[in-house]
C-alpha cells in the first residue's frame, strides 16, 4: 500500500468511525480529528489527493478533507 | 529464605477495616490490638518474638510446627500462638520453663533429622532452623543422628534459579502454602504421611517439568536452605539491599536488590510493595541476568552504511557524530525530517528528556513511543469517555469486586503477579467472566473457574460489547441513578437507545461472533446484578482496527452499570511494559506534551516554552508508522530509538525495514545489537534498571523510584546520554541527577504537582493525579466526578476488519506473550528462561492440524498476505477451530513478517490480534528467514578496536 493509499484508507477508516460516532456532526469530526491528530504533511498529502480528484474518498471523508482544506485556507 | 534484615511478626495482620480492639496482658505487659490478632503477632509487635518454623507473617497460620506454644492462666495445655487469637482480660506467658522444655524437644526432633553442615550451608546465617535452635537453648540431641533419616534424598536440580534439597527439608508446608495462597497454582504437596512426608512438585516431577511456574514464592517461604537461590549458593549471603522497581510488565513490582558488594545476589520482592505485597513472576524474581550479558554492547558504535561493520568509538566521537548528522539533515530536508521514539522500558525522566530534546532540540513533534502499538488506544478511549487516559483503580481493588470481566488479556502470563491477586479473590467467591478467543488459564485453572468463557471471533470485540450493553439496556439493568448523577443523561439515551436496537442483540449477532446468545445474556445479566463489577482488559482490546472504539464500549458498559468511582470496580487496562503508562503520561505521543494536553493548546504550550527557551511547534507529529510512511517517501530521514526494537516488535516487518533503509541516520540506545540496530548507523550503549535513578509509572498510575545499585557498565546512565546528545546539538541542560528532571516534570505537569524523590521516599510511591487536593496521590479516580466532569457515552458501532479470510487465507491468527518470555525477548532470551520458551510456536487446535496432516512438532509455514514465516506447530484445544496463535518473543521467528499494516482507526494501533493467514507443512526455515540471519550476522560485525 502506498502511502497516498495508507492515508485514503485511513481518513475513510476515521470518517466512518466517526460517522456512527458523531451523527449530527460527522464531517467537523472527522476534520477535527485530522487536525489533532495529522502531522501537516499527511495533511498536506490528503488535501493533494482531494484536489487531484479523490476517487477513493468516502462522502464524509471528502468533505472532511475539503473542510480542512478551506480551515487550512482561512488560517493561511 | 528471604528479606534478610526484615522482621517477620509471624501471622498476617488484621484484615479488617475497622476491627474492635481487646486488650490482654503478654509476659506481664498490658497490649491492646485489633480483635483476631494471633497471639504470636501480638506479641513480636511489642517485642517478643515467640520462636516459630511453620509460622510467617506472609501466610495463613498453620499450627504444625509445635514450636510457638505459649501458657494462657486459665486454659489446658500449651495452645499455639499462631493460630490462637487475642482475647480481652487474656494473661499470656510467652517462655516458661516448661515452654522452654517442649520446644528443645521439638527442636530435638527435627535437628535429629537435619545435616549438620552449618558451616557449608548456602543458608547459614540466614536460616531460620538455624536461627530458632539457638532461640530455644538446643545443646543437645538425646536420639543422635544415627536413625532413620532423609539425609541422603537427592536434590532436584532441574530449576535454573533455584535448587530443592529434601534433606533440608523440615516439611513445615510453607513452601506449598505460599504456592497455594500467595501465586494460587497448587503446583506444590506434602506426599505422603508421617515419616515418608516429602514435599513433591505435581506427581512427583522435577521442579522444571511440574506446574510450578517459578514464581519464587516457594523460595521466600522457606526457613531452611531446602529451597534456595542457585545464585546464593553460588555467590554467598548478601549484605545489604536497595528497594527498587522491576523493570518487567506493567504491574510493577519493587523488589530488594540483595547486594554484596556491587554484585547483585538476588532480587527479593519487597513485603511493603503497594503493587505486589511482596510477591514475583518468574521474569522479576530471577530473570535480571541479562544484565551482565555477554551480548551486551558497553562501546559506542558508528558506521557510515549499514552494510559496514560496527567501529568501536569514544562517547565524545559518537555524540558529536549524531548531533552533527541530526543537524546536517535538519539543514538538508527540513527541521521535520528528524524524530525519535522514547521507550516504555525506560523511565519517567529519560522518556520525559528525549521528548524534550526532540522538541525543545529538534524543533518539532516528532516524538512518539511503543503505546503505539500497545495501549494508545487506551489513551483516546479513557480520555474520550471518561476525561483521562488512564485506569481508574489501583490493583488492591480487586479484593472488593464482586464480578471480574477479563477482556482480552491473558494475566496469569502477561501480568502474573497481578493474576495471583485476582486468583485470591476469585478463590474468595468473586464470579469470573473471560471474553477471549483463547481458553486463557483462568478460565480453569486450579480453585478457579470462569462462570462464563465468551470464546468470540477476534476482531469481534465491539459486537460482543455492544451484545452485552443490550442486554444491560433492554432487560432493565442499567444504574440510571448513576448515569443521571454522574453521566450526560442525553448521550446516554442516544446510546441505549442504539444499543437496544435489535441487530444489537446477542442473538442477532451471534454468527459472526461466535458466542452462544444465551451464555451472553447470562453473563451479562451477571455483571449488571452480581454487585461491585471490574473489568480488567489487555492487548486483545487495544490492538484492533476497532481499539479505540472497544476501549469505548468498555466505558460505556461501566458507566452504564454504574461501575465506577469506588474500591472493587472500575476499567482497568493492563499495560504491557513497566513504563509503558509513565512514557504516556510524560508527553511522549507527537500531539501531546506531559499530562496529555494538545500541543495546540496555547496557554500549555507558552507554559513549556517559557520554561525551555524556545518556540514550540503548534503542530501534532509523526507516529512511528507515519514516520515509516515519510521515510519511504523520502521526507524523514533521521530518527532518535531510545529502548526500542520496531523491526522486530512493530507490524508488517518488511515495511518497517524499508522505513528503516531509506533513511540516512538511525541512532539506536539500547543493551543489545537489537534487531532494528540491523539498519542503524550509531548505537550508543544503554544501562540497565539496576544502573541508575529514576522512576517508573505502572498500571495503576503508580509512581515507584529505581534505585541504581552498580555503576552503568557502560559508563552513563541513559539520561546522561540524552543530556550529551542535547548539549552536542546546542542546548544547555544542567541535570545533575534524575530528581532534577522530575522536579521539572511537576511544574509543568499539573498530575504531578506534588510527585518529588523526596516525597516518594517518604511515601514509598504516589499514583497520579498528585496535586494539592489530593498531595500523597488518588488510587482510585472519578470517584465524585469524572475528570472531563459529565462521563461521556459513545456509540460504538461494530465496523468489521477489512482484514478477512477467504480461500487463500483461511485462519485467523492472533499473537502475544508467555510467561516466561517479554516482549521481543531482548532481556528474557538472554537469561535462563529460555527453558521454558526456547522458541515461539503456533498453536493451533487439533481438527485444523488433521486437516492439513500436521503432527505436534511439525516445521508449519504460516503465511500471511505480507509475509511468510516458519515455526513449529503446537497441537491444542487451547484455540478454537479456524484459529491459531503465536508469541513473538524470538527474532528467528518474526511474527511480524504476518501481520498487517491495519490499525486502529483513531491511533494507528496495529492490528496484531486478527491476521488472515494460511499453516502448511514445511521443511524448515523459509528463505526469507535464512536471508535475514544471514543479514543479521554480517550487521552485527565489529571491528577490533584500532590501536592508539
Amino acid at each position: 500500500m502506498s502511502t497516498t493509499d495508507h492515508l485514503v484508507y485511513m481518513a475513510n477508516q476515521i470518517a466512518r468511525e466517526l460517522g456512527s460516532q458523531c451523527r449530527d456532526r460527522p464531517v467537523t469530526a472527522t476534520r477535527d480529528h485530522l487536525r489533532q491528530f495529522w502531522d501537516p504533511r499527511m495533511r498536506q498529502a490528503i488535501v493533494a489527493y482531494l484536489d487531484g480528484g479523490g476517487e477513493h474518498l468516502s462522502d464524509t471523508a471528502r468533505d472532511a478533507v475539503a473542510l480542512l482544506r478551506e480551515t487550512a485556507e482561512r488560517a493561511d | 529464605m528471604a528479606w534478610i534484615g526484615e522482621r517477620d511478626l509471624g501471622t498476617k495482620a488484621v484484615s479488617a477495616a475497622a476491627p474492635a480492639m481487646v486488650t490482654l496482658r503478654i509476659d506481664g505487659q498490658d497490649v491492646t490490638m485489633p480483635e483476631g490478632t494471633s497471639i504470636m503477632r501480638a506479641a513480636a509487635l511489642v517485642g517478643t518474638d515467640i520462636p516459630k518454623l511453620c509460622a510467617t507473617d506472609t501466610l495463613e497460620a498453620f499450627g504444625s510446627c509445635r514450636l510457638c506454644l505459649v501458657e494462657i492462666e486459665g486454659r489446658a495445655g500449651y495452645p499455639a500462638s499462631c493460630t490462637t487469637p487475642v482475647a480481652d482480660g487474656m494473661v499470656v506467658r510467652t517462655q516458661t520453663d516448661r515452654l522452654a522444655k517442649l520446644r528443645r524437644g521439638v527442636m530435638e526432633l527435627y535437628i535429629s533429622d537435619h545435616p549438620l553442615d552449618c558451616l557449608t550451608c548456602s543458608a547459614n546465617g540466614d536460616c531460620e532452623l538455624q536461627d530458632q535452635a539457638g532461640a530455644v537453648g538446643l545443646r543437645d540431641v538425646r536420639y543422635g543422628y544415627e536413625g532413620l533419616n532423609h539425609l541422603v534424598a537427592e536434590k532436584d536440580e532441574s530449576n535454573p534459579y533455584f535448587t530443592f534439597d529434601p534433606a533440608k527439608c523440615i516439611v513445615c508446608s510453607r513452601c506449598v502454602r505460599a504456592c497455594d495462597e500467595i501465586q494460587g497454582t497448587f503446583a506444590l504437596t506434602i506426599e505422603g504421611s508421617g515419616f515418608a512426608s516429602k514435599v513433591a512438585a505435581s506427581q512427583d516431577d522435577t521442579f522444571l517439568a511440574s506446574e510450578c511456574v517459578s514464581c519464587g514464592a516457594c523460595v521466600q517461604a522457606c526457613p531452611t536452605s531446602a529451597l534456595i537461590e542457585k545464585s546464593v549458593i553460588a555467590q554467598g549471603t548478601p549484605d545489604k539491599a536497595v528497594v527498587t522497581t522491576c523493570a518487567y510488565c506493567g504491574v510493577g513490582c519493587t523488589f530488594r536488590a540483595e547486594m554484596r558488594g556491587e554484585q547483585l545476589v538476588r532480587m527479593v520482592p519487597w513485603k511493603d510493595g503497594k503493587a505486589n505485597h511482596g510477591h514475583s513472576c518468574v521474569k522479576g524474581r530471577f530473570a535480571w541476568g541479562y544484565a551482565n550479558h555477554r551480548d551486551r554492547i558497553l562501546k559506542p558504535m558508528i558506521r557510515a552504511s549499514v552494510e559496514d561493520p560496527w567501529r568501536e568509538v569514544s562517547w565524545d566521537e559518537a555524540i558529536a557524530h549524531t548531533a552533527g548528522e541530526f543537524r546536517r539533515i535538519q539543514a538538508k530536508y527540513g527541521k521535520d525530517s528528524v524524530g525519535g521514539i522514547t521507550s516504555s522500558r525506560c523511565t519517567n525522566e529519560e522518556t520525559f528528556l528525549v521528548q524534550k530534546l526532540i522538541r525543545q532540540g529538534f524543533g518539532n513533534n516528532n516524538v512518539d513511543t511503543c503505546a503505539r502499538v500497545c495501549h494508545s488506544p487506551t489513551g483516546y478511549g479513557l480520555k474520550t469517555t471518561f476525561g483521562t487516559s488512564a485506569g481508574t483503580q489501583d490493583f488492591d481493588s480487586v479484593a472488593h469486586a464482586d464480578v471480574i470481566m477479563v477482556i482480552g488479556a491473558n494475566p496469569t502470563d502477561g501480568h502474573p503477579v497481578f493474576a495471583s491477586r485476582m486468583k485470591q479473590r476469585l478463590r474468595e467467591g468473586a464470579k469470573l467472566i473471560v471474553i477471549d478467543p483463547r481458553r486463557i488459564d483462568l478460565v480453569r485453572t486450579p480453585h478457579v473457574a470462569a462462570t462464563h468463557h465468551l470464546p468470540l471471533r477476534p476482531g469481534t470485540n465491539v459486537a460482543v460489547l455492544t451484545a452485552i450493553a443490550h442486554v444491560v439496556v433492554t432487560e432493565g439493568l442499567a444504574d440510571e441513578a448513576f448515569v443521571r448523577e454522574r453521566c450526560d443523561w442525553s448521550e446516554f439515551e442516544d446510546w441505549a437507545a442504539f444499543v437496544a436496537q435489535p441487530q444489537r442483540s446477542p442473538e442477532a449477532t451471534e454468527a459472526l461472533t461466535g458466542v452462544p446468545a444465551a451464555d451472553l445474556r447470562a453473563a451479562a445479566r451477571l455483571f449488571a446484578t452480581g454487585g461491585n463489577g471490574a473489568i480488567y482488559y489487555g492487548l486483545g482490546v487495544t490492538e484492533h482496527s476497532q481499539g479505540s472504539s472497544t476501549v469505548m464500549a468498555i466505558a460505556n458498559l461501566a458507566m452504564a452499570t454504574g461501575n465506577i468511582g469506588r474500591e472493587g470496580v472500575g476499567v482497568n487496562p493492563l499495560r504491557g511494559q513497566n513504563n509503558v503508562q509513565g512514557a504516556c503520561d510524560m508527553g511522549s505521543f507527537p500531539h501531546e506534551y506531559s499530562g496529555y494536553r494538545h500541543v495546540s493548546d496555547a496557554a500549555t504550550r507558552a507554559m513549556f516554552e517559557r520554561a525551555w527557551g524556545v518556540t514550540l511547534d503548534a503542530e501534532p507529529g509523526l507516529r512511528i508508522p507515519n514516520m515509516l510512511d515519510a521515510a519511504t517517501d523520502g521526507t524523514f530521514k533521521a530518527l532518535f530509538i531510545q529502548g526500542e526494537d520496531i523491526l522486530q516488535s512493530d507490524p508488517n516487518t518488511h515495511h518497517v525495514a524499508a522505513g528503516l533503509a531509506a533513511m540516512e541516520c538511525v541512532v539506536v540506545q539500547d543493551l543489545f545489537l537489537n534487531e532494528t540496530a540491523n539498519y542503524a548507523h550509531v548505537f550508543l550503549p544503554g544501562s540497565t534498571f539496576l544502573e541508575k535513578d529514576g522512576t517508573f509509572t505502572n498500571a495503576e498510575r503508580r509512581i515507584q523510584r529505581v534505585r541504581k545499585v552498580m555503576a552503568p557498565l557502560n559508563g552513563y546512565g541513559d539520561w546522561e546520554i540524552v543530556q550529551l546528545v542535547a548539549n552536542a546539538i546546542g542546548l544547555d541542560w544542567t541535570y545533575t541527577h534524575p530528581s532534577e528532571i522530575m522536579d521539572e516534570i511537576a511544574a509543568l505537569t499539573p498530575t504531578f504537582a506534588t510527585v518529588s524523590y523526596e516525597a516518594l521516599d517518604r511515601l514509598g510511591s504516589m499514583q497520579w493525579p498528585a496535586t494539592e487536593a489530593a498531595s500523597e496521590g488518588t488510587p482510585t479516580m472519578h470517584v465524585d466526578q469524572f475528570v472531563r466532569g459529565k462521563g461521556h457515552f459513545v456509540v460504538t458501532d461494530y465496523i468489521p476488519t477489512d482484514e478477512k479470510t477467504g480461500p487463500r487465507f483461511p485462519l485467523l491468527l492472533t499473537t502475544g506473550r508467555i510467561l516466561s518470555q517479554y516482549n521481543v525477548g531482548a532481556q528474557t532470551r538472554r537469561t535462563d528462561n529460555i527453558a521454558w520458551h526456547p522458541e515461539d510456536r503456533l498453536e493451533i487446535h487439533p481438527h485444523d492440524a488433521e486437516n492439513r496432516g500436521i503432527r505436534d512438532g511439525d516445521w508449519v509455514s504460516l503465511r500471511s498476505r505480507a509475509g511468510e514465516t516458519t515455526l513449529r506447530a503446537l497441537i491444542t484445544e487451547r484455540v478454537a477451530p479456524g484459529i491459531v496463535y503465536t508469541t513473538f518473543h524470538h527474532p528467528a521467528t518474526q511474527a511480524n513478517v504476518i501481520t498487517t499494516d491495519y490499525s486502529d482507526w483513531a491511533t494507528n494501533c496495529p492490528e496484531y490480534k486478527v491476521t488472515a493467514v494460511q499453516v502448511a507443512i514445511s521443511n524448515g526455515p523459509s528463505d526469507w528467514q535464512q536471508t535475514y540471519q544471514a543479514q543479521t550476522e554480517r550487521s552485527r560485525r565489529i571491528l577490533p578496536e584500532a590501536a592508539e
